[in-house]
């Protein structure tokens, strides 16, 4: 199942060296992490969103990251009601009368084109990351010459209602 | 060990730099014994230490390997962190296996290393390795020191953070340019320390769980872990235990935290461990774990593990508590804490008079046994007869193998911190030198290393500090001309293949330990062995004795691998 976890952690050297070491000596499958500042001078925020076989697999994770003397917080947001968004850059191959038909593909996602070269053009999307997966299966057939992406990063809404109706795994 | 200086100079009188200021903060963390080894880029340390004449001591090793595990035996005896300095590149990584050793035992250790100047950091200089990023897996924290006035901060840390909650080793790595930099005097040695918070105290409302439990526990066990040693709990331990009528095993680490000659003991549990222990950890019904973390040598598979029990675990490391074994009542605690809030409440216990009748009469009928060979000394009778002599109250270390496990089962411990060996890394060479900071943690105690003539053979070159030092440190090689316990899997699992198991040359340990200008002594015969151990334990010096014992012996009971904690072979002769 697909977690997205949340922690903040003290911005010291060596601290996305010390968790990714970690995890991946304790075998944790992650797809994607993305590592930023916060709010809070010197207290970088990380979120990951990971894959993990069961209820005890995950359990552990948390404890492992809690346990780093520079984490100060572990939260799985999963199911949470979050807003979480990923960017990502497409470079499809285009030109002319292409350029027209990929414009309508990519609009109703709100995504835009940011660069265009002779024969390739350049899309940003932000979105949830299935909404990106999307775009990018839509954009496959005109060949993408090249992809990247932030991965997910999240966080609470400022609201929590009683009973959360989003459920957030399947988006992930 | 210091030489003194011709001509003390009054410039160096005044002179104060990184390294003046690190050693004064050892002064001020009452740092008694350092263990360590110079080099170029910890210079400026050792003349600091040359000019300042500290009111502590350094123990120059021959290997910085020696130097760290001595450091793990004076930390496991004193229960204070054990200190240790080596140069850069070569220097830290001797640590290395010691540093993993440390983390895996949960020893509180605090490690310096020096570092290349740090204009050059990155630049593949000469004797820079990478020790950040190589200690990170290894250690409970690691630090460099980037500036000279955050070392004062840093020590303190360093020192909070291997010694409280779950201890462990933490590596402190200073650049040359930082150590022979001038500085002043006045430094900030506040923590900054806000997502380190270990929890000392239990949650009431699991100890409510607990003791419910127990209230139901109709084959209720104890299994006590190096934590009840660690937290200075074995009298709370024994209380909980004698006021319940609990029986109690334990790990191998955790020998010594509960009277070992005790009627409620078991004995040893794990692979190694009696019928009785093994046996009672499939049988019961509530298993209260406190302060061991369910390793696999343990365990065995995990599938026949404690399979009709509520499993109750206390520890101070969450991150234990779920790991391997699935827990119903999870305690997040100092074992202290947990026993006596244990002791506060007040349980009703369903009569369990069978199921201590049942581990009685086990006890009686599936006793640790052992063959007395025709010829070779039986390394078994040798380690009883070790265990008589001391009158059951030396410190023993052992290294890692046959005699470790003949040891952990034949030398009983009625005290804690008298049991110093290598369990969740098992490194050979460990026993010796950690005999050596032992002995320097308890310079009054009787000290005994038990070691086989391999591992022995990888750090004996410390035989100088007990020459140096004349520490009256008695080593006994179960000499039983193999890596015996190597030899021992390939017999029963292998199909007698030894491969490269078989030491065909040894040295002469007599002669070896004369060398050093060391008494050396060779047995081979029984009758000799009760008068030579009178004769050494009253001896006051170092002492090697070559024990030439059976090779063929095996370490049984045993719980083969893969195999379930039911299904013991060589429980009887
Ligand atoms: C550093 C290291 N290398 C290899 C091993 C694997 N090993 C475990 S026990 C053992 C044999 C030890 O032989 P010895 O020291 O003579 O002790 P014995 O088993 O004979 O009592 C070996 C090689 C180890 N534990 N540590
Ligand atoms: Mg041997």
């Amino acid at each position: 199942m697909k977690r997205i976890i949340v922690a903040t952690v003290q911005d010291r050297s060596g601290v996305l060296n010390r968790i990714t070491g970690m995890l991946q000596k304790r075998q944790f499958n992650i797809d994607s992490i993305s590592v930023g500042s916060s709010e809070t001078e010197g207290v970088s925020k990380m979120t990951f969103v990971v894959d993990v076989g069961d209820h005890q697999k995950l359990e552990q994770l948390t404890k492992q990251l809690n346990k780093q003397i520079d984490v100060l917080k572990v939260s799985d947001i999963t199911d949470k009601a979050i807003v979480a968004r990923e960017l990502a850059l497409i470079k499809v191959g285009g030109s002319g009368q292409l350029r027209s038909e990929i414009q309508g593909i990519i609009t109703p996602f709100r995504a835009s084109i940011i660069d265009v070269s002779k024969d390739s053009l350049t899309i940003q999307v932000t979105g949830k990351p299935d909404k990106v997966e999307a775009l990018i299966s839509l954009l496959k057939p005109y060949g993408i010459k090249e992809l990247t992406k932030t991965g997910v990063t999240a966080f609470l809404r400022g609201q929590q209602p009683q009973q959360v109706t989003e459920l957030n795994s399947h988006l992930i | 060990m210091k030489v003194e200086a011709k001509h003390e100079t009054e410039s160096t009188e005044q002179m104060r730099t990184g390294a003046d200021l690190f050693i004064q903060t050892l002064v001020d963390a009452e740092v008694d014994t350092l263990f360590g080894y110079p080099g170029g880029a910890v210079l400026p340390i050792y003349d600091a230490l040359y000019r300042s004449n500290p009111p502590f001591d350094h123990v120059l090793s021959r290997h910085e390997q020696g130097s760290i595990h001595a450091a793990e035996g004076y930390a496991r005896v004193t229960g204070k962190a054990g200190v240790v300095l080596a140069t850069s590149g070569p220097g830290a990584t001797n640590l290395i296996t010691g540093i993993t050793d440390a983390m895996m035992d949960s020893i509180p250790l605090v490690i310096f290393t020096g570092q290349v100047a740090s204009g050059v950091i990155g630049t593949d200089a000469f004797q820079e390795s990478d020790v950040m990023g190589i200690t990170t897996p290894i250690t409970k924290y690691n630090y460099q020191v980037k500036q000279v006035s955050d070392l004062p901060r840093i020590v303190n840390e360093a020192f909070h953070i291997a010694t409280t909650g779950r201890p462990g080793p933490v590596v402190v790595d200073i650049p040359k340019n930082v150590s022979a930099q001038l500085t002043g005097t006045e430094f900030s040695k506040d923590f900054n320390l806000p997502g380190y918070q270990p929890n000392k105290k239990p949650n009431p409302l699991q100890i409510v769980k607990l003791a419910d439990a127990l209230s139901r526990a109709k084959k209720p066990l104890l299994l006590a872990g190096a934590g009840v040693v660690f937290a200075k709990a074995t009298e709370e331990l024994k209380k909980f235990a004698e006021k319940y009528q609990l029986p109690v095993t334990n790990t191998l680490l955790g020998l010594g935290s509960f009277p070992g000659t005790h009627p409620l003991h078991l004995g040893m549990a794990g692979m190694h461990g009696t019928y009785t222990a093994n046996t009672a950890l499939y049988e019961c019904d509530l298993l209260i774990n406190i302060g061991a973390r369910f390793d696999d040598r343990l365990t065995g598979n995990l599938e026949h593990f404690a399979p009709h029990a509520k499993v109750a675990h206390i520890d101070i490391d969450p991150a234990e508590i779920g790991k391997n074994v699935a827990t119903e009542i999870p305690v997040v605690a100092d074992a202290k804490e947990a026993l006596q809030a244990l002791l506060q409440s007040v349980v009703e216990l369903p009569d369990h008079e069978v199921w201590k009748e049942t581990l009685k009469l086990n006890k009686a009928e599936f006793p640790l046994w052992y063959e007395k060979p025709e010829q070779k000394l039986s390394p078994q009778w040798l380690i009883k007869q070790v265990y008589e002599q001391s009158k059951g109250d030396a410190i023993i270390t052992t290294d890692v193998g046959q005699h470790q496990m003949w040891a952990a089962q034949f030398y009983t411990f009625d005290k804690p911190n008298r049991w110093v060996t290598s369990g969740g890394l098992g490194t050979m060479g460990f026993g010796f030198p950690a005999a050596i900071g032992a002995q320097l943690g308890a310079p009054d105690d009787l000290v005994v290393s038990i070691v086989g003539d391999g591992g022995f053979q990888m750090t004996l070159q410390e035989l100088s500090i007990l020459k140096e030092r004349n520490l009256p440190v008695k080593i006994i090689i179960v000499n039983n001309e193999a890596l015996g316990m190597v030899r021992q899997w390939q017999e029963s699992f292998y199909e007698e293949r030894y491969s490269e198991s078989l030491l065909t040359m040894n040295p002469d340990f007599v002669k070896l330990a004369e060398s050093y200008g060391i008494r050396g002594l060779r047995i081979d015969q029984e009758e000799d062995v009760i008068p030579m151990l009178q004769d050494i334990f009253s001896y006051n010096g170092p002492v090697v004795v070559d024990c030439r014992v059976e090779q063929k012996t095996c370490v049984y009971p045993m719980i083969a691998p893969g195999k379930g904690i039911h299904e013991m072979i060589g429980v009887k002769k």
